[in-house]
């Protein structure tokens, strides 16, 4: 499985989505966030954005006051997933419109909704963002 | 009755309200969390589905963001998801997938439901089933929707077959035989046109050929077409990805991606893609040298990059290709060293991890002095990195890198000094086993030891106590090459020992007893050897020191007079004195040695530690026994009492003899090799306890001293050269002003150390640029030498002939649903033929009882028929066929009989007898065709 978890966390650290392809206990969760939060958020933007953890390969991005974390297997491309990340960014500002942290912590499911239509069990299987908006647009038409 | 939902739905708090009573709360998050909680409590129970579903929906929220357990909820979630509203639906599909694991009890319950949804018109549900089950699906929920999974993997909308593909990965894992019904459609669509569909396919394609390559051969020509004519990066990467897993096994297959791998390397703007190449190349298609050197001309692109993440690429894809490779390394050493002090941890690691790869006997010394003198001025993370990384290199293999075990021991002492070394437990382990296995390297580790002991600094560092146990003890057990015992035994007695902890204080203890037994044999060996000679012997001796015309030992009593020279009478008298007189002195250094020891061990006796009292005892008892022997016989007149004769001489002779005997490494087998004596039943009881241990893997290396069982020694002919080695002080001036301080503890300071410190602080300090420095001092080192100056050999090193090398490994047990799975993929793209029916007919019946853990039995079972793969091929050439198809044809054809076959095996089982028929024809066909692997690509 390529990726094994998404993650948005804010500059104080407070998770704002959370999505995992694997199964954890809540404790697990708990420790495996703090620890990759304190890991990530300490380094500079010099700095690359690969970090290894465990048996994970974490590889993020910021923008703005949000860190974009995503957990990978060690054999996945990182210069893809850092693609990805933007991809996803990318796509939350073309629906939202300049997107920002509230955006996503008022439309959690929207951001979810968009993570289903992209990664399936930690594969990567839509790249198109019209693609992966049209099913929101048609809820938000519908409802 | 409706009155209260009624209320319930106007009056609840939807999720934004949550979320921004969170941001206005001043009552704190837990407070906020329970009251929140509380509401939920209430209004999930609600018969009203979207009070309900919003409950639910406020649930999963807190449970994915607040570690709220949302475990409870299971039953209220099946509920949301068989509402017909799809936003409730959704949101109970969302909280499915959060909430689910293998071990939910009611997971059973939605089978039904997950069935209906997929069967669904609607593609947006059936695409929150499909969903749903790429991230919950058990084996019993795989193996009950796979006929609906299936339908919807050819299915005419685009986005729901999508889905289905990203869903049929997690249904395999689970249940392998849905391959047999799903493969052949699967395989279908990576001829599909549409992009979405192929990157989706080769996606689980990726996933699948990364755990079980080998399975996934006759698929080459699919993959190598799609790496031709896709246009898009992501489908790109996944095909590089499997394609360097297949080159790796099939040479052929290398050769014929090599240009295409090269083409898009050379081609492509994304970096992605460019560094996707590149790992495709070093890792699978060295071989290839053209390949390789413009894989190596993009890697120094990558490494003079601005950007920290190209520049660790760069250094990562560098590592991989240096196994094999060392040149590529060699050329990009400057910029490799340099790395070492980058502000980023994560480059500097991976520099660290390049430089180890390519260290080697002929720069293990410079590359260690490099390294450390990096580690002083990094932070004390990455200093213990370096330290870590070089004790695990030049221990590897028995110490294979190390030559010089003199400069390697004094290494290992630089280590312990260096601030901040947590690394104490691994150098403690290498100082007794380098003990123990080379016999030429103890008098430099008795020197090394020596100054670590002596430094009092030392032991007000607790991080080093396990060094210091290990100095302690080399000083005991290796005395006889001390050149000062009795600064060893001070050393050992020293005040601040008290600091220590008792078991490390007891090891001190024992040390001293063996020091001193040390002391007294010999000085009793030397009182044979220097007792009166009789008188003939005397005449002898006289008249060769005469016609030497040297003058004997005592001189001062002699130069006065020359002409006594020649007067016998005064010379045997002169001679007897200074015997006299170096006998007394012997006697009178061991009694003070004794009073020394008496002086620091006396308080000692009222400790509550019984390892220090009982070792206490002990010494002062052998004391006490000598002293009672020694003084009748201070001055003996009478040369008639030889040592035999003397009590104390047996004594000491026998306690000698007991703690001389030489100690040495401990086979990991040496407890396998007692015979359990008949009648003893060990496993009756102990079986369980296999499960419990069996994942903790035994220590690298075992120091528990026994007795030698078999030793062979070998002895290596290589010669390593010396270098430049300059010797250096600057420890030894911290020694001297602690002693200038204190006095009465500290010892002479007579020692010296032939070998340079291998991190010298002074050397680097006053250079301005001391990084340019190291670079150059790292390009000499890494450069291969030419003609090394052979001065000295490596010393032998004990090794235990058998079970030392190869350490127990932990037999690696995959994953047996993996196993079952590529097992079913072979089954699916193999041609049948007899052999191939009968064993797999057998494995049908054998996989029912079978535990899942002993399924390489199986394994075995389908090893010979790989083999198969390719005669059934070339079946279809003789046959004729297909001939003038290309190759995709081909499988196609050969597909489209393994899919009628698995999809005969699914529907109805008799159908067997039929395909045993056309397997034997087959075979008499195969009997006719030689037996060849085919050219997959040809």
């Amino acid at each position: 499985m390529g990726i094994r978890f998404i993650l948005m966390v804010n500059k104080q650290g407070q998770t704002r989505l959370a999505q995992y392809y694997e199964y954890l206990t809540l404790e697990e969760r708990r420790a495996l966030e703090g620890e990759i939060v304190r890991k990530c958020l300490a380094r500079t933007e010099q700095q690359c954005s690969f970090v290894e953890h465990r048996n994970y390969k974490i590889v993020y991005r910021r923008y703005a006051s949000l860190f974009f974390l995503v957990g990978v297997d060690n054999e996945e491309n990182e210069l893809a997933i850092l693609e990805f990340i933007h991809l996803l960014v990318e796509t939350m500002d073309q629906h939202f419109g300049n997107v920002c942290e509230l955006d996503i912590m008022f439309h959690l499911e929207k951001a979810h909704f968009m993570l289903e239509e992209m990664v399936m069990n930690g594969c990567i299987v839509e790249t198109s963002k019209s693609n992966i908006l049209m099913p929101i647009q048609l809820m938000d038409k519908t409802s | 009755m409706s009155s209260p939902s009624i209320m319930e739905t106007l009056f609840q708090r939807t999720l934004e309200d949550l979320i921004k009573g969170f941001r206005l709360q001043l009552i704190g998050e837990s407070a906020f969390i329970s009251k929140a909680m509380e509401e939920i409590w209430k209004e999930i129970k609600s018969t009203n589905l979207q009070t309900k579903s919003i409950a639910l929906q406020k649930l999963s929220y807190l449970g994915s963001l607040y570690f709220v357990d949302m475990s409870w909820s299971a039953f209220h979630c099946i509920e949301c998801m068989s509402s017909p509203r799809f936003s409730q639906k959704r949101i109970g599909y969302v909280a499915v997938s959060q909430s689910f694991y293998d071990e939910t009890p009611v997971l059973l319950l939605i089978t039904n439901q997950l069935r209906k949804d997929l069967g669904n018109v609607n593609e947006f549900e059936a695409g929150l089933a499909l969903d749903c089950l790429a991230s919950i699906a058990t084996v019993d929920l795989a193996r009950d929707l796979t006929p609906n999974v299936f339908k919807l993997l050819g299915s005419s909308k685009i986005p729901l077959r999508k889905k289905a593909i990203g869903a049929i990965l997690r249904v395999f894992e689970k249940y392998p035989d849905a391959v047999r019904v799903c493969f052949k459609r699967l395989v279908e669509n990576l001829d599909s046109p549409d992009s979405r569909i192929l990157s989706a396919v080769v996606g689980v394609f990726c996933e699948l050929a990364s755990r079980d390559p080998r399975s996934y051969l006759p698929l080459a020509p699919e993959f190598y077409r799609v790496l031709v004519d896709s246009k898009n990066n992501w489908v790109l990467i996944k095909i590089l990805k499997i394609f360097a897993k297949l080159a790796a096994l099939e040479p052929r297959v290398a050769k014929r991606i090599v240009e295409p791998v090269c083409e898009h390397m050379r081609r492509t703007g994304a970096k992605s893609l460019m560094f996707e190449c590149i790992r495709t190349v070093v890792s699978s298609l060295s071989d290839y040298e053209a390949a390789l050197k413009l894989a190596v001309s993009k890697i120094r692109e990558l490494l003079g990059d601005e950007d920290a993440n190209l520049k660790y690429l760069g250094l990562h894809a560098l590592s991989v290709v240096a196994r094999k490779q060392l040149w590529v390394v060699l050329e990009n050493q400057e910029i490799v060293i340099k790395s070492l002090m980058d502000a980023d941890a994560n480059i500097r690691s991976e520099s660290l991890r390049l430089v180890m790869a390519v260290i080697s006997r002929s720069n293990v010394l410079d590359i260690s002095r490099v390294l450390l003198s990096y580690g002083l001025k990094s932070d004390p993370g990455f200093c213990n990195e370096i330290i870590g990384s070089l004790l695990s290199a030049c221990s590897h293999n028995l110490y294979e890198i190390v030559i010089d075990f003199d400069w390697y021991v004094s290494l290992l002492g630089e280590m312990s000094r260096i601030p901040h070394c947590q690394k104490g437990e691994e150098i403690k382990n290498q100082l007794i086993d380098i003990g123990m296995r080379v016999r030429d390297a103890r008098s430099q580790l008795i020197c090394v030891s020596r100054n670590l002991l002596i430094d009092p600094a030392f032991l007000g560092k607790p991080y080093l106590y396990g060094i210091l146990c290990a100095t302690a003890w080399v000083c005991g057990e290796y005395v006889e090459f001390s050149t000062n015992p009795t600064e060893l035994v001070e050393a050992l007695l020293q005040p601040r020992t008290s600091m220590l902890p008792p078991l490390i204080r007891a090891v001190y203890l024992q040390s001293v007893l063996k020091i001193l037994i040390f002391c007294m044999y010999s000085h009793f060996q030397k009182w044979g050897s220097i007792s009166f000679p009789s008188s003939h012997n005397l005449e002898g001796v006289l008249s060769e020191s005469i016609s030497k015309g040297t003058a004997l030992e005592s001189s001062d009593t002699l130069t006065s007079a020359q002409d006594d020279v020649f007067n016998p009478r005064k010379l045997r008298e002169r001679i007897r004195l200074s015997f006299l007189l170096r006998r007394t002195d012997s006697v009178k250094s061991l009694l003070s040695n004794c009073c020394v020891i008496e002086l620091a061990l006396e308080p000692l006796l009222g400790t509550h530690e019984v390892e220090i009292l009982e070792r206490t005892r002990n010494v002062l008892g052998l004391i006490e026994l000598i002293k009672q022997q020694i003084p009748d016989q201070l001055f003996p007149e009478e040369e008639s009492l030889s040592r035999e004769e003397l009590e104390v001489w047996k004594l000491i002779r026998s306690m000698n003899d007991a703690s001389c005997e030489e100690l040495g490494p401990v086979s990991f087998t040496a407890q396998e090799k007692i015979r359990i004596p008949e009648g003893l039943v060990l496993e009756e009881n102990l079986r369980e306890l296999d499960l419990i241990c069996g994942n903790l893997q035994p220590r690298s290396l075992s120091f528990f001293p026994q007795r030698e069982e078999r030793v062979d020694e070998w002895h290596d002919s290589e010669w390593r050269s010396r270098e430049d080695l300059e010797p250096s002080n600057e420890s030894m001036s911290l020694l001297v002003e602690h002693r200038k301080r204190h006095g009465l503890y500290y010892l002479p300071s007579s020692a010296s150390n032939d070998y340079p410190l291998a991190n010298d602080p002074r050397s680097g300090e006053h250079v301005p640029d001391e990084t340019e420095d190291l670079v150059r001092l790292a390009a000499q080192s890494l450069a291969p030498k030419k003609k090394p100056n052979y001065s000295k050999p490596r010393p032998a090193v004990v090794r235990l002939d058998e079970g030392e090398a190869t350490f127990p490994v932990v037999s690696n047990r995959s994953n047996s649903k993996y196993d079952l799975l590529s097992e079913v993929v072979h089954d699916v793209l193999q041609e049948t033929n007899p052999m191939d029916k009968s064993s797999q007919k057998g494995k049908e019946k054998v996989r029912g009882d079978i535990p899942p853990g002993s399924k390489e039995n199986l394994q075995d079972l389908v090893d010979p028929r790989r083999e198969k793969l390719g005669s059934g091929k070339s079946k279809h050439r003789s046959h004729g066929k297909d001939r003038g198809h290309k190759i995709p044809q081909k499988v196609d054809g050969e597909k489209d009989e393994n899919s009628e076959r698995a999809r005969k095996k699914g529907s109805h089982r008799h159908g067997r007898n039929k395909m045993r028929q056309r397997a034997e024809e087959q075979a008499d066909l195969l009997a006719q065709t030689p037996d060849q692997i085919p050219d997959f690509l040809l």
